[in-house]
C-alpha cells in the first residue's frame, strides 16, 4: 500500500510532522513503512512553460523549436517530442534543473540551435511509465490551460509529496484504504479523523426504474449495490485527481474509471462502473458462470470460467468476473454517458479462488480476498456517485438498486483489565485502557470492571480477547513492556541421546578432516534413487519448480557429487564433503514418506598434501573405508562391523563394499564406477553413506574400563603366501578364531604382489600379540597358541608360511 | 730421568693440543697414559732406582701424569663440546618451511548458527524437539490456525506432494506436534531444522533454508516472559550490550504477535549499512500463541498460555559473518564452508 502522506492530511492533520517521524512511528505501532518516497526528489527549477511557437528544426526531422514562456521570460527550447505543439502548457526544466536519474539540465545546442532547457515527460520526472495516462506516455505531458507559465510545475503534479509504502501483514487490510490509515494514524497521533462528506443533489427519476438486479448466488455476493449516473461527459480527470491515484501507484484513465479507482483506495472498497448502454438490458444478473463459459475481460484476453467462479451478467452473458475484473464489452469508453456503479461484498473465499484460478490479482481482488467492511459497501458507491456528479458533470438517479442479506453486525468482545495485563505481564490501568481504545475509535464501555468492545466492522482482525491485548499493548508502546523469565518447574533441558550421537558423528567426520555440507532435499527423477541404500516409492512434488527439483531425494551421495564437481571444476583437487540429512522414502499408511536420516561422504583427490616432506598419498579405498571404522569406533560398534565386496549400480565392481552392523546392511562404501566419473568430470572418488538412524539407535553398553595390563604381551610375526583370491578379512578370520582367549590382536602389516612371489598367489604379514592379563605367559604356552594358528591357516586358507 | 719425564710432559702436551678430534684425544691418552704408554713404563722402572729417590721421583712422575691428565681433560671437554657443536650445526633445520598440515573439516556455517542457539536454550532448560520434512497439510497449516483458504497462506507458497500432504514450510509443525504429544504438559522446546517454499534461488531466496523456532507453555506465560527470553537471547547470541526492541507484527498463529528488532551490533545503533541506517536489525517474529492453536492440540486457552519464536539461521549467519548471498550456504563451495573452521567463543 502506498500512502501518499499528501493525500492522507485530507483525513488527518500530519501538518508540520515529519515524514520519516510519522512512518516511524506506524511502524513502531503496527504497521511496517518499508520505504519513503521522497516524489519530489529534490527537484528544484521545474516550471510551467506556455509553447508560443513550434517549427520544425531545419537540420533534424525529429526536432522542433520551441519558444516557451517560462514566466519570467520566453526562451528557446528544443523538443523531441512526438506530441509537442504550439498553445501546449508543458512542464519545463529549466538550467540547473537536476532531474530524478541525475540528468542536470544546462544551455545546449542541439544541431546548431540552442536549447535553454528541456520540456519533460511525467517519465522525466521520476513517475514509473506504467502509471503516466496512455495519451502521455509515449511523449510530454500536457498541463491543463488553466497553469500559469512560471508556476512552480511539482505542487501542480502533487510532486511536492511523500509516500509512505506499507508493507502490510494479512491481519491489516482496514490499512488498505487511505480511511483506514487516517484512523491508525489518528490513534497514533491521538487525534480526530475527518471523514469525507457525501452531499450530493438526486434526478427525480429513480435507478431502480432504469435498471433490474438480481442475485442468483447470494453466498458468494450477499450484498451488491447499484446506482446510476446519466449525462456523464467521459474526460480526462481534474490533475488533482490524476495525481493522488499516482501517488498511490494506479494509472488514471478517465474521470470515471479514476473515481473508481480512487474510491477504492479511499474506502478499500472496489468499486466497477460498466456503461449502461453497452449492458444493453437495463438488467445485471449475478450468478456462477457456466461451465466452460467465457469472457473478454478489460485486457482484451480471453477467459474461460468454471461453475465456481461469480460472475456478472446483463442476464444473457457475463460483464465481469466478480471482484477479479471487468468485460470488455461493458467497459466505459469515451462515448458512454450512462454508467451503472456496483459496489458489492464478495465473498472473500471465491473471489481468492477464482484470482488465482485465472490468474489475475488486482487492487479490488486482493481487498475483496481479505474481506471488505460490510458497513462502507453502500457508502462507496454514493461517495463516487457524488465524484461523478462533481467531476463528470453525471446526474445521478435517486436511489440506488440493492441486494441485501450481508451481516454488518459488530463483534463484541468482553475483556477485563486483569485479563490483558495477566498476559502482557504488565499494570495498565483501565483508564489508559480506555482511553487507548477511543483513540482507535473503538467503541467500549466499562461494564462492572470489564471493558464491553464494539469491534467495528472495518477491523476484520478485531475477534477474540487476545486481539484487543494486541491493541492497547500496541498503543501503550511495547517498550513498556518488563522483562521476565518464564517461572516453571526448572527442566534439566538438553539432547537426546540421538541428538548428541549425531553431534559425535559430526564432530569426529569434521575431526577426520571433512567438511559438512548442506545439499537440497529435492532432485531430479534420474538422480532420486542412484546409490540409494534402500529404494521405495519416490516422493514427487505436484507442482515442481523445475525438473532439477522435482523429487525427494533417497540418497544423499548424488548430491554430494554435484557438489564434488562443482567445486572440481573450480581448481579444487582435493574434495573431502559429509551431509547428514534426511532421505524419503515411499508413502506410509498416514501419506507421509518415511524419512530416515543418512550421514554420506565423499573424497577426491589427495588425501594427505606434505609434499616438501614427501607425504603425499590420493584418497583411495581405505581411506573411505577407516573413516567408516573410525566412526563406529567412536561410537562403540566397531565390533559388529563388517564390510563384504558387493556390485551396486553406479560403483566400481572392484572397490566397493556393503557395511554390515551384527549382520544387517547399513550402508556402502566404495569408488564411483569410473563412467559415472567420467561423466561427472571427476577422478578417483569414494563415497560412504549409512543410515544413521539405525546406528544412532543402537543401544551400546555402559562403558566399563579394563584394566590396565599389568603383565607383558608376547608378539609373533608371521608371513604368508596364499591365493590371490583370498581376503585377508577371511586370514584375520582363521587367526582369531584359532588363537583362541590368549590372542589379544592381529594387525596386517604388510601385502605383496609381484616378484619372489608365485604368479596368482600373494604375500600377507601379520603380526600377533598374545596376552593373558592375569599372568605373564610361558614361552611354551605361546608356542601352542601359534602353532594353533599356523595350522589353522594351512588347513583352512592353504596358506603356505614363508621363511 | 727427570729430564726424560720432562720431556715426556712436554711432548704429551703438545700432542694433547694437536689433538683435533675426540678420537686423537684418546689415542694420545693410550699412548701416553695408557698401560703400556711411557709413563706407566717410567713407573715400572722405578724398581731400579735407589730407594731413597723413588719417593721424590713417585711424586714428580705423580705431578707430570696428573698435568697431562689434566691438560688431555680439559682438551677432551673442549672437542666434545665442538663435536657436539658440530653436531647440532648439521642438524639446524628452516624453521619457516611449513608444518605437517592437521587436516580438519568444519561444522557447515547454518550448522555452527543453530548449535549456537540450541545450545543457549538448553543452558535455560529447553529440549531440542524434531519432526517430518514432508508434513501434512493439519500440521503444517490449520493447526496452526490457518485454515484451508486463510490468505496468510499466500505467505508461504508451498511445495504440495498431494493436496493434504506438503513439504513443511516452517518448523512450527514439529510445535503442534509436540504438543499433541504433551497433552497437556508444560513445554520448552527449540525446533530446527529445513523447510521449504515455492521461491526462486536468488541472493535472498532459497527454495530450501533452515529455521529455528521456540515454544514455551505452560501456567501463566506472559509476554513479558517472551521479552526477557528474547533480551538475553540477543545478547547472548549478539552481544552483551544489545538492546532489543519488539514491533507489532502478525503471525497467523500467535496474537498479539510482534517482531524483535535488535540494536545494531556493527555501528551500536549509529546508523550503517549492515542496519540500512536504522540503527536497528530485525532478528525475529514472535508472539504469544494463539489459543485456537493451543486448543486444536488439547490445550485449555483459559489454564495456560505461551509463547512462540522463530528465526532463520541464514540471516542470522549473512548478518553475522556478512555473507551477501544466501545461495552460498547450498553451493558447498569448500573455498567458502572452510572458512568457518575458526571456533569463536
Amino acid at each position: 500500500m502506498l500512502v501518499s502522506t499528501k493525500w492522507l492530511n485530507e483525513y488527518v492533520n500530519i501538518n508540520g510532522i515529519n515524514p520519516a517521524d510519522l512512518a516511524e512511528k506506524i511502524t513502531r505501532s503496527g504497521i511496517e513503512v518499508d520505504s519513503i518516497i521522497d516524489r519530489s526528489h529534490g527537484m528544484t527549477n521545474v516550471v510551467v512553460g506556455y509553447v508560443k511557437e513550434c517549427v520544425k528544426h531545419p537540420e533534424a526531422d525529429k526536432l522542433n523549436i520551441c519558444q516557451v514562456d517560462v514566466g519570467e521570460e520566453t526562451t528557446q527550447i528544443i523538443c523531441g517530442a512526438p506530441n509537442i505543439a504550439q498553445g501546449q502548457k508543458v512542464i519545463v526544466a529549466r538550467p540547473g534543473a537536476v532531474l530524478p536519474g541525475g540528468m542536470k539540465i544546462k544551455k545546449a545546442k542541439l544541431r546548431g540551435e540552442e536549447s535553454n532547457g528541456m520540456i519533460c515527460s511525467l517519465q522525466e520526472l521520476g513517475i514509473e511509465g506504467k502509471l503516466v495516462a496512455k495519451a502521455y506516455a509515449e511523449g510530454i505531458y500536457v498541463l491543463p490551460q488553466d497553469t500559469i507559465p512560471g508556476e512552480n510545475a511539482l505542487p501542480l503534479l502533487g510532486l511536492d509529496d511523500t509516500v509512505l509504502e506499507f508493507d502490510l501483514t494479512p491481519n491489516r487490510s482496514d490499512a488498505l484504504s487511505m480511511l483506514g490509515v487516517a484512523y491508525e494514524v489518528g490513534a497514533i497521533l491521538s487525534q480526530g479523523i475527518a471523514l469525507p462528506k457525501i452531499d450530493f443533489t438526486e434526478s427525480a427519476e429513480k435507478a431502480e426504474d432504469k435498471l433490474k438486479l438480481r442475485v442468483d448466488a447470494p453466498a458468494d455476493n450477499p450484498m451488491y449495490v447499484a446506482k446510476v449516473v446519466k449525462n456523464i461527459k467521459v474526460a480526462e480527470s481534474p490533475l488533482w485527481l490524476q495525481n493522488y491515484l499516482m501517488a498511490a501507484g494506479v494509472r488514471p484513465h478517465n474521470n470515471v474509471v479514476d473515481i473508481t479507482n480512487y474510491v477504492l483506495m479511499e474506502y478499500g472498497q472496489p468499486l466497477h462502473a460498466f456503461d449502461y448502454d453497452r449492458l444493453g438490458t437495463g438488467e445485471i444478473v449475478v450468478r456462477h458462470a457456466e461451465e466452460g463459459e467465457k469472457i473478454t475481460t478489460l485486457d482484451d484476453t480471453e477467459r474461460t470460467l468454471n461453475s465456481h467462479n461469480l460472475v456478472i451478467t446483463n442476464g444473457k452473458e457475463p460483464v465481469a468476473i466478480a471482484g477479479v475484473m471487468g468485460g470488455a464489452n461493458s467497459e466505459v469508453h469515451n462515448g458512454t454517458t450512462t454508467v451503472v456503479i456496483e459496489s458489492a461484498y464478495f465473498a472473500p473465499a471465491s473471489v481468492r479462488q477464482t484470482s488465482k484460478e485465472v490468474g489475475l490479482r488486482s487492487d479490488a481482488s486482493t481487498r475483496f480476498e481479505k474481506g471488505v467492511d460490510p458497513n462502507r459497501v453502500q457508502e462507496a458507491a454514493e461517495r463516487a456517485a457524488q465524484l461523478m456528479a462533481e467531476l463528470a458533470g453525471g446526474e445521478v438517479l435517486s436511489g440506488s438498486v440493492i441486494v441485501d442479506e450481508l451481516d454488518k453486525t459488530a463483534e463484541r468482545i468482553t475483556i477485563s483489565p486483569d485479563y490483558i495485563n495477566s498476559r502482557l505481564g504488565m499494570k495498565i490501568s483501565m483508564d489508559d485502557m480506555l482511553s487507548i481504545l477511543e483513540r482507535l475509535k473503538i467503541p467500549t464501555e466499562a461494564i462492572n470492571g470489564q471493558l464491553v468492545i464494539e469491534a467495528p466492522t472495518r477491523r476484520q482482525d478485531l475477534r477474540i480477547k487476545e486481539d484487543i491485548i494486541e491493541e492497547v499493548a500496541r498503543m501503550y508502546g511495547y517498550d513498556e513492556i518488563p522483562k521476565t523469565l518464564p517461572v516453571s518447574e526448572s527442566t534439566p533441558g538438553g539432547l537426546t541421546p540421538y541428538q548428541a550421537k549425531r553431534r559425535i558423528v559430526r564432530q569426529f567426520l569434521e575431526g577426520a578432516g571433512l567438511y559438512q555440507a548442506i545439499t537440497y532435499s529435492l532432485t531430479s527423477k534420474e538422480q532420486s534413487q542412484a546409490y540409494a541404500l534402500e529404494t521405495a516409492p519416490v516422493t514427487e512434488l505436484l507442482m515442481p519448480m523445475s525438473e532439477e527439483r522435482s523429487i525427494l531425494r533417497q540418497s544423499l551421495i548424488p548430491h554430494l557429487l554435484d557438489a564434488t564437481t562443482y567445486n572440481v571444476a573450480r581448481r579444487i583437487d582435493s574434495v573431502a564433503l559429509y551431509e547428514t540429512g534426511s532421505v524419503f522414502l515411499g508413502e506410509e499408511e498416514d501419506g507421509l514418506p518415511r524419512e530416515v536420516e543418512h550421514v554420506a561422504a565423499v573424497l577426491t583427490g589427495k588425501w594427505v598434501d606434505h609434499a616438501w616432506q614427501g607425504e603425499t598419498k590420493k584418497v583411495d579405498f581405505f581411506v573411505m573405508k577407516g573413516i567408516v571404522e573410525g566412526m563406529m569406533e567412536r561410537l562403540g560398534l566397531l565390533d559388529g562391523l563388517a564390510f563384504e565386496q558387493a556390485a551396486i549400480d553406479g560403483m566400481h565392481p572392484g572397490r566397493t563394499a556393503n557395511i554390515f552392523l551384527n549382520g544387517e546392511r547399513i550402508g556402502l562404501v566404495g569408488q564411483i564406477h569410473p563412467t559415472e566419473q567420467k561423466k561427472r568430470d571427476l577422478k578417483e572418488t569414494y563415497v560412504m553413506e549409512l543410515n544413521l538412524e539405525r546406528i544412532l539407535s543402537v543401544d551400546t553398553d555402559e562403558l566399563l574400563y579394563a584394566p590396565v595390563p599389568r603383565f607383558p604381551s608376547i608378539s609373533r610375526d608371521i608371513a604368508l603366501v596364499v591365493d590371490s583370491g583370498t581376503s585377508a578379512g577371511t586370514l584375520e578370520a582363521i587367526i582369531r578364531k584359532a588363537g583362541g582367549k590368549l590372542l589379544k590382536d592381529v594387525k596386517l602389516f604388510d601385502l605383496y604382489e609381484g616378484n619372489n612371489v608365485e604368479e596368482g598367489k600373494k604375500s600377507l604379514a601379520f603380526s600377533m600379540t598374545y596376552f593373558d592379563p592375569e599372568r605373564t605367559l610361558t614361552d611354551e604356552e605361546v608356542v601352542k597358541a601359534h602353532e594353533k594358528v599356523l595350522n589353522a591357516l594351512t588347513n583352512d586358507a592353504d596358506a603356505q608360511l614363508r621363511g | 730421568m727427570e729430564q726424560q719425564l720432562q720431556q715426556l710432559k712436554e711432548e704429551a702436551l703438545t700432542k694433547i693440543q694437536d689433538a683435533s678430534t675426540v678420537k686423537e684425544l684418546n689415542d694420545v691418552r693410550v699412548a701416553y697414559l695408557g698401560k703400556k704408554g711411557p709413563i706407566t713404563d717410567l713407573l715400572k722402572g722405578m724398581g731400579k732406582l735407589p730407594a731413597e729417590e723413588r719417593p721424590k721421583m713417585g711424586a714428580l712422575v705423580n705431578v707430570v701424569r696428573e698435568v697431562v691428565t689434566e691438560s688431555l681433560e680439559a682438551r677432551m671437554t673442549l672437542l666434545e663440546e665442538e663435536a657436539i657443536n658440530a653436531q647440532l650445526a648439521k642438524e639446524a633445520i628452516d624453521v619457516t618451511l611449513p608444518g605437517r598440515p592437521i587436516q580438519t573439516g568444519n561444522h557447515h556455517p547454518l550448522t555452527r548458527v543453530v548449535e549456537e542457539i540450541e545450545d543457549f536454550f538448553i543452558s535455560m532448560g529447553y529440549e531440542i524437539a524434531e519432526g517430518p520434512e514432508v508434513e501434512k497439510d493439519y500440521y503444517n497449516f490449520e493447526a496452526l490456525n490457518l485454515p484451508k483458504g486463510h490468505p496468510a497462506r499466500d505467505m508461504q507458497d508451498s511445495f504440495y506432494i498431494s493436496e493434504e500432504v506438503l513439504l513443511r514450510t516452517h518448523t512450527s509443525p514439529v510445535q503442534a506436534r509436540t504438543m499433541e504429544a504433551k497433552g497437556g504438559e508444560a513445554i520448552k522446546i527449540i525446533c530446527p531444522g529445513k523447510v521449504y517454499r515455492r521461491d526462486n534461488d536468488d541472493a535472498t531466496h532459497s527454495h530450501q533454508f533452515t529455521q529455528i523456532e521456540g515454544l514455551v507453555v505452560g501456567e501463566n506465560i506472559k509476554m513479558s516472559d517472551l521479552k526477557g527470553t528474547l533480551d538475553l537471547f540477543a545478547k547472548k547470541m549478539f552481544g552483551a550490550d544489545r538492546e532489543i526492541r519488539l514491533r507489532p507484527s502478525f503471525f497467523p498463529f500467535t496474537e498479539p504477535s510482534v517482531e524483535m528488532d535488535i540494536s545494531c551490533f556493527k555501528c551500536g545503533g549509529d546508523g550503517c549499512n549492515v542496519c540500512k541506517k536504522t540503527g536497528w536489525i530485525e532478528i525475529l517474529g514472535a508472539g504469544m500463541v494463539h489459543p485456537n492453536v493451543l486448543q486444536m492440540a488439547g490445550y485449555d486457552p483459559a489454564a495456560v498460555t505461551g509463547f512462540a519464536f522463530g528465526m532463520g539461521p541464514e540471516r542470522i549467519a549473512m548478518l553475522k559473518n556478512g555473507v551477501e548471498d544466501i545461495r552460498h550456504f547450498y553451493t558447498n563451495d569448500v573455498r567458502f564452508i572452510s572458512q568457518f573452521h575458526r571456533s569463536e567463543a
